[in-house]
Parts: structure tokens; C-alpha cells; sequence
């Protein structure tokens, strides 16, 4: 069934610049573009959906972390060969290889690393309240060790709206779930709020 | 930093060129099955060679999830398009990084003195997966810690956008142009997909997906495939007088703690280009290499890789490209295919098609698209899993 397409015009109509024979590669390319309609109703398909259920353990350094959330504080550890302090902690240096050396509590406050305003969900749908994922710089870590999560506590939905509230560098704090509602999961956090009031960090 | 030191290097055995190169059309959605269009590649890519599936003595296949079609162990199902069928065949997968990692694992295979003859398929089918292929991306997010956020692919790109552009001052005007760049490049690629004639305001008119991204700074969901047959010189010689060696290959991953990076630049691409250029004796990039085909998944991407391979100083390559220096006539054309942003994103394959542009464009065959100056080397590049591999490989006719 496939249509063979030898280099030069295709379908899709463009007025730019007329496609040169001489593009290579010289041979008939193959390929039989479908439009959605085709796909939805000329071609035959076939559908699968999966049930695959995962049950994921945390490991031994996302366990204390976690459990750690659930008691309202954020935990890291620190390897003392190259003086890094991390969260999400880990239990080993990926750099030395070696085990961590210690845990320590860290303050719940930080520095925004970067962040996004995000207006679609993964299947490309229209959000109307965007999310704002960011990455976090926790007070106490080395810095550009960031971890990923959410600011919130904004108002407004567009991206000016969050660009008066948020930039790169402003200190942040993080707004925990009531106790009794944590789970031991990352989000405990709900999310991260600007500090207002303060000063930028470099 | 540890990342970028350059690995000291053994000596590869043998030199490998690249005899052949062929393509499938880049289309949204194929009629085709995946070995239905690595078949297509694969035997244009013999074709062009001049050589038989017979006389190929192994096979790799570059293709990137399994999730996206939805069939585990992908790359056996996949091996009778590739002309895999009783021979030693591979499948090499470093996400986005994979279509030049094909490359790297064909060439280890021949410069190693195991074989003469290799041929090295890229393929990828995203639209089987439904509604939406991203949904196979959701899935590289730690399952504890990242998870239970609500991510999508497209958070990665904007986080690691907008600390490059804070980082620099660089504006998104700035990126958009990488668009209209590529988009405008693929208008002469026989396989595109996207191909337009856009402005700057074009790009940023379109939707905001993921402030700084907008939707034409994101590469297209696409299937296709392309294919290379790589010989031991002795064969290569006496298959064409116009043989394009693989002169350095490099490749380096980054911690998967990708929050902990310095996202405004990517060491491990710099990692990669390192053992690469010191491979091909490259010591002066800018001058040595005369076309590049960096990674172009995302707008900024193509900018943050010339960073990375050293061909453009930190935060400046935006600059450089507003100043025309990589357009295909300029003093670096950097994409002459159209890339990612203009041909299409079949990922693996999309890899493996900048490698086939190179092999065009050293050779002097690349037509409408070939840039000017007869260009002696270049160098592609692709980058993927959790933003943290970079795959790099210089070509060259000498
Ligand atoms: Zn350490």
C-alpha cells in the first residue's frame, strides 16, 4: 500500500520555495503520511490499553526523607570528601562512592533555581490554572543542588501575573499539608511560596 | 569539574568511514510500521552503498522507547526491517541521545577489527502512542520524588530554558529565531516534516505550553527512520572513492540527580565533545569544524549544545546566531538539514538523519542544502535521557 514519494513537492502546500530535485537523498524517499481523520477512520487500528501496577519501594535514604516530611522537616545528608550537602538525600556519594556521612536537617526555606508556567497538561490539554514547577535551591546545600517542586500561594494565571510574584533567585518557604493529612510523600509539601518582604539571592 | 575532563584515550584499531545513508519520510503519523519504515531506510542506505544485506556482517538498531509502541523488547521486533535476521544485531539506547549512539556502537564494531561491513538503523514510531506520546515520557520522573507532582516532559525544557536565559540575559526573541532558522532550512529537505517560512513574531505568537516554550520552539512528534553503512577502510575504499571517516567519537552522562546540575550549561555535552575532538585531533573547534549539527529537540537546545561542543562561548551563541553566524551560508552553518525543529523528531532516527546530513554535506552532494565552501569536517550531536547524555561524533574527508 505505500505510496512511493520521489523528492519535490509533497502535500503539504507551502508557497516558500519549490523543493529541488537534486536534495538528496537522490532515491525515492517512502512513507505514507496519515491526517488524523485518515488514522481515525480509513485505517484499521488496533487498541491496547495496559494495567500495569507498580508498588515502588523508597530505599533507605527516601524513607527517612520522607518520613522525615511527614514530621514536618527536610532532611539531607553531606559527604565529607567533596563537602556537598544534597536533598533528595541518597545513600551514597555518586561521586566518591563511597556512603554519606551524616544527616542533617535543613531549614524549609530556599532560593528559586528556575521555574516554568505551565498552561498544558502531558496529553497537550489546556490548563486554565497553569502549574508553576521549580526547582529549588534548599537553604543548607550546596549551591545548584536543586530539587523539583512546586511554588503556589500566586495569584492570577497568566505569565506576567506570576512574574510579578516569582523570579529567579527569590527566597521561598514551603507551605506543608495540616500533620494530620501528611503521608510520607513528597507531597507533604503542598509547595513553595515567595518569602515576601526580602531581598533577591544571587 | 570532574564531568569534564577529557578521558585519556586508547587508539581505535582501524579507521571507519560511512559508504551510505538513507531515509524514510519524517510524517506525523505513518501508515507504516516501524519496520515497514526501517526497511525503507535500511535499503536506501544499501542502495546508496552499493552493497547487499548480505554482505552486511552486524546490524545495530537505535530506537528509543519501547513504551511508545508499546511493544517490549522493540528492538528484536524491529530487527527483520533492519536486516538484523541472522546476524550479530544490536540494539544501543541512550534516550534522545540514542540516533548518534548508533553511530558510536557501529563504529566500536568495526574499528575494533570484528567486522567490515555495519549497518546502523534509527527508527522511531511515536504516534502508535495514544492520546499522546508524551504520555511514555511521564514515565522517566522518579516514581517517588517527582511523580506525585504532576510532571510532564515539557517541565524539564522550560525549567532548564529559563535558567539559561536568566543566567545570560538572553532573551526569548533570541531562541525563537532557532525556529525560524530550522524551520526555514528544512524548506530544501526532501523528508521534512515542518518546514516553514516563519518570523520571530510567528514563533512567539503561537501558545505559550510551558512559559518560556512556546509551541514552535518544540520539535514535532513524528515516525521515520534513516540508516547508515559504516566499512573498515579497506572497504570503504574500494566501495567509493568519496569515503567520510568517523574521525572522533565521544559520549558522557550526567548524574540523573538532574536538579543538581547547573542547568544553564551542559557539561556532559562538553564531556562528550572533549574525548570526541581529541579522538579526531580536533584542538581548535571553531576553526577546525566547518558544519554542525547539534541537537535541536527544543528550540534553545541547539544554542545550549554549540555552548556545550565548544563552538560558541557561554551564553553567547544567541548572539551568534542573531549576527547570522550559523545560518547555512554563514561562517558555521549550524542545521543546514533543518534539524529537529524543521525536518521532524522520530527520535532515535532524528539522530541518525543528522549524521546522514553530514554524510551529504562532506561529501558535496547535498544540493539545495549544500552549504558553501566545500566543508571538510563537522560535527553531529544528540542528547536525551534525563537531560543527561550528550552523544557526539566528527566526521570528516580526510
Ligand atoms: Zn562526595
Amino acid at each position: 500500500m505505500a505510496r512511493t514519494v520521489t523528492p519535490g513537492p509533497r502535500r503539504r502546500p507551502t508557497t516558500a520555495s519549490p523543493r529541488m530535485i537534486d536534495a538528496p537523498p537522490r532515491l525515492p524517499m517512502r512513507g505514507t503520511g496519515l491526517s488524523e481523520a485518515e488514522f481515525q477512520k480509513t485505517v484499521a487500528t488496533v487498541e491496547w490499553v495496559p494495567a500495569l501496577e507498580y508498588g515502588w519501594d523508597t530505599g533507605e535514604a527516601i524513607g527517612r526523607f520522607l518520613a522525615g516530611l511527614r514530621a514536618g522537616k527536610i532532611y539531607g545528608v553531606r559527604c565529607r570528601r567533596c563537602g556537598r550537602t544534597v536533598t533528595p538525600p541518597r545513600a551514597f556519594c555518586e561521586l566518591d562512592f563511597k556512603p554519606m556521612d551524616e544527616w542533617v536537617e535543613l531549614p524549609p526555606t530556599g532560593t528559586v533555581n528556575t521555574f516554568s508556567v505551565c498552561y498544558v497538561t502531558w496529553d497537550m490539554k489546556p490548563l486554565r490554572k497553569p502549574q508553576v514547577p521549580a526547582v529549588i535551591e534548599i537553604d543548607g546545600t550546596t549551591p545548584r543542588v536543586g530539587f523539583l517542586h512546586l511554588l503556589g500561594g500566586l495569584r492570577g494565571t497568566s505569565v506576567e501575573a506570576v512574574h510579578r510574584q516569582v523570579q529567579i533567585g527569590m527566597p521561598v518557604r514551603a507551605v506543608w499539608k495540616p500533620a494530620r493529612e501528611r503521608s510520607g510523600a513528597i507531597t507533604d509539601i503542598l509547595y513553595f511560596e515567595p518569602v515576601r518582604g526580602k531581598g533577591r539571592k544571587a | 569539574m570532574r564531568a569534564t575532563e577529557a578521558p585519556l584515550l586508547g587508539k581505535p584499531r582501524r579507521r571507519v568511514a560511512v559508504v551510505g545513508a538513507g531515509m524514510s519520510l519524517f510524517v506525523r503519523r505513518a501508515l507504516e510500521t516501524g519496520k515497514e519504515l526501517s526497511y525503507y531506510a535500511a535499503s536506501q542506505a544499501l542502495e546508496t552503498a552499493g552493497v547487499k544485506r548480505r554482505e552486511i556482517e552486524a546490524v545495530v538498531m537505535v530506537t528509543a522507547p519501547d513504551a511508545f509502541d508499546g511493544v517490549h523488547m522493540k528492538g528484536e521486533w524491529l530487527l527483520d526491517g533492519a536486516g538484523g535476521a541472522g546476524k550479530p544485531y544490536m540494539r544501543t539506547y541512550v534516550g534522545g541521545g540514542s540516533g548518534v549512539f548508533g553511530l558510536i556502537s557501529g563504529w566500536t564494531l568495526v574499528a575494533s577489527g570484528l567486522f567490515d561491513l555495519v549497518l546502523v538503523i534509527g527508527e522511531e514510531k511515536m504516534s502508535s502512542c495514544q492520546p499522546h506520546p508524551q504520555g511514555a515520557f511521564l514515565t522517566i520522573f522518579d516514581h517517588t520524588i517527582e511523580r506525585p507532582l504532576g510532571p510532564n516532559l515539557l517541565w524539564i525544557f522550560a525549567l532548564e530554558q529559563h535558567r539559561y536565559m536568566a543566567t545570560y540575559g538572553i532573551r526569548n526573541e533570541d531562541i525563537a529565531l532557532v525556529s525560524v532558522k530550522n524551520k526555514r532550512n528544512a524548506l530544501d529537505h526532501p523528508a521534512a516534516q515542518v518546514a516553514a517560512n516563519l518570523t520571530v513574531n510567528d514563533v512567539l505568537a503561537s501558545e505559550v505550553v510551558a512559559w518560556p516554550v512556546h509551541r514552535l520552539m518544540v520539535s514535532p512528534v513524528s515516525d521515520g527512520a534513516a540508516a547508515l553503512v559504516l566499512a573498515s577502510e579497506t572497504v570503504a575504499r574500494r566501495l567509493t572513492d568519496k569515503p567520510v571517516w568517523i574521525q572522533g567519537v565521544g559520549w558522557s552522562l550526567d548524574t540523573s540527580y538532574w536538579g543538581n546540575r547547573d542547568l544553564a550549561y551542559p557539561r556532559y555535552v562538553e564531556a562528550a565533545a572533549r574525548m570526541a575532538y581529541a579522538m579526531a585531533g580536533v584542538t581548535e573547534p571553531r576553526k577546525q569544524i566547518h558544519i554542525a549539527e547539534p541537537y535541536d529537540p527544543f528550540a534553545y537546545k541547539e544554542l545550549h549544545h554549540l555552548e556545550g561542543l565548544l563552538l560558541a562561548d557561554k551564553g553567547q551563541a544567541p548572539e551568534d546566531l542573531a549576527q547570522g553566524r550559523f545560518e547555512r551560508t554563514g561562517p558555521l552553518p549550524v542545521c543546514p538539514s533543518g534539524g529537529l525543529m524543521g525536518v521532524g523528531n522520530p527520535i532515535a532516527a532524528a539522530g541518525v538523519m543528522k549524521v546522514c546530513e553530514l554524510f551529504w554535506q562532506l561529501r558535496g552532494e547535498a544540493g539545495r542544502r549544500q552549504v558553501p565552501g566545500k566543508p571538510e569536517r563537522g560535527v553531529a550531536q544528540a542528547w536525551g535521557d534525563l537531560m543527561q547524555i550528550g552523544t557526539v561524533a566528527v566526521l570528516g574527508i580526510h
